[in-house]
């Protein structure tokens, strides 16, 4: 399985990525939305992006509604990994098309458990 | 924000010294996630500051929550994911159909520690069937756990686990740093003190149980002993949810498997005599 991790941190890029990892992804980090959107117009296929939202150039909400606007990637899923912690950006991020949301900070077991509800990582088993 | 290297080093050592768990390289994130809660109590600035605490004293109960907060497994919301499928996929539509025109349903959530597992149960149940009158008894023989799960109150980190985005925005509001559960979720649960060992709780008998990652901290016998009590709470037509790695073979016969792709369902076998009773 592949993942896009998207996030202007680097610290925070190879947090994600390292999780990810521990988790059997091999990752792929971008700095902003736009350089992730780069990537998928070149044709690479991730099957998860892990999407921090106030980035420069393109921020997260602006990338997942490109993403979703585009019906060949409908199956890349969208988990938005971000300090963006009001109700009304949760529900913005999940209508624009976010599959799941991740509040800064977080263990790497919040990671894993989203992953099982999002059917990435198998259930049933502990994590 | 990251810890210093020679907190993480320091931190890594005690947790390695007091419970051989490893904290290899690139866990500084889960290091500074874990600690947190225990800087704020302490009013301290950050966790550097704090480790620089521990390190002035050679033991403290200090040092005793920095190794439980890195080695408690913490409970999750939909734990396991698998259970509530079964759950909403498959229990809930065998008991409508045991019972046309079924309208309570009565459930157990035994050791339910922080209240995770009964109040996903209950938005589980709210959603799939919004009309029915559920009552969840939720117990654990912790006082202070059950004092939290009372309060229905999560931190962020909490949050995070497990639980659906969708689920959290519907049922939740902010209560300062806290996220607060609806009264209505909260409605639908009572929690109350119980030994596993004791006479089932009030509220049954049940339609439902789940005693999940429970019976692996218990020898082979006290697990029969818990299993035959269990089965004694719940209807002769109910489920019994065990945790993903738990079974009722060789320790209480008197249970049947309920296939149900990944989660261990059980319902107790017609004969309804528990194995070692007359």
């Amino acid at each position: 399985m592949r993942a896009l991790v998207i996030d202007d941190s680097r610290t925070m890029r190879h947090i994600v990525a390292d999780i990810l990892e521990e988790l059997g992804f091999s990752t792929t980090q971008a700095g902003n939305g736009r350089e992730a959107l780069d990537l998928l117009e070149a044709g690479e296929t991730y099957d998860l992006a892990c999407i921090d939202w106030n980035m420069p150039v393109m921020d997260g909400f602006e990338f997942v509604a490109a993403v979703h606007a585009r019906p060949e990637w409908r199956d890349l899923t969208l988990i938005m990994v971000t300090t963006e912690g009001e109700l009304g950006q949760i529900v913005r991020a999940l209508t624009a098309g976010a599959h799941e949301y991740v509040i800064k900070p977080f263990t790497s077991d919040a990671i894993a458990s989203k992953l099982q509800l999002l059917g990435l990582l198998p259930a049933g088993e502990p994590i | 924000m990251t810890v210093s290297a020679d907190t993480f080093t320091y931190v890594a050592d005690l947790v390695r010294r007091r419970s051989a768990i490893q904290l290899g390289a690139g866990k500084e994130y889960l290091v500074e996630s874990r600690l947190l809660p225990l800087v704020r109590q302490a009013g301290l600035a950050g966790v550097d500051e704090y480790v620089k605490s521990l390190r002035n004293v050679p033991h403290s109960a200090d040092h005793d929550r920095v190794v439980d907060a890195l080695t408690t497994n913490e409970t999750s919301w939909f734990r396991d994911v698998a259970p509530f499928q079964a759950l909403t996929g498959h229990v809930l539509p065998a008991l409508i159909q045991n019972s046309p025109g079924l309208t309570s349903l009565r459930v157990w959530s035994a050791a339910c520690s922080t209240g995770q597992e009964p109040y996903s149960i209950a938005m589980a149940l709210l959603a799939a069937a919004p009309d029915l009158c559920v009552k969840i008894t939720a117990t654990d023989i912790s006082q202070k756990v059950l004092a939290r799960g009372r309060a229905g109150r999560y931190s962020q980190l909490e949050i995070n686990r497990g639980l659906p985005a969708q689920t959290f925005v519907r049922h939740f509001t902010r209560a300062g740093t806290e996220w607060e559960l609806s009264d209505q979720v909260r409605s639908m649960v009572t929690f109350s003190q119980h030994n596993l060992l004791h006479t089932p709780p009030a509220g049954g008998p049940f339609d439902i149980i789940f005693l999940r990652n429970v019976l692996i901290y218990f020898d082979i016998q006290t697990r029969g002993e818990v299993l035959r009590s269990v089965r004694r709470a719940l209807l002769p037509s109910g489920f019994l949810l065990l945790g993903a790695v738990e079974a009722t073979f060789g320790i209480d016969d008197s249970w049947e498997t309920v296939s149900v792709g990944r989660g261990s369902v059980y319902t107790p076998t017609k004969s309804g005599k528990t194995q070692g009773e007359p």
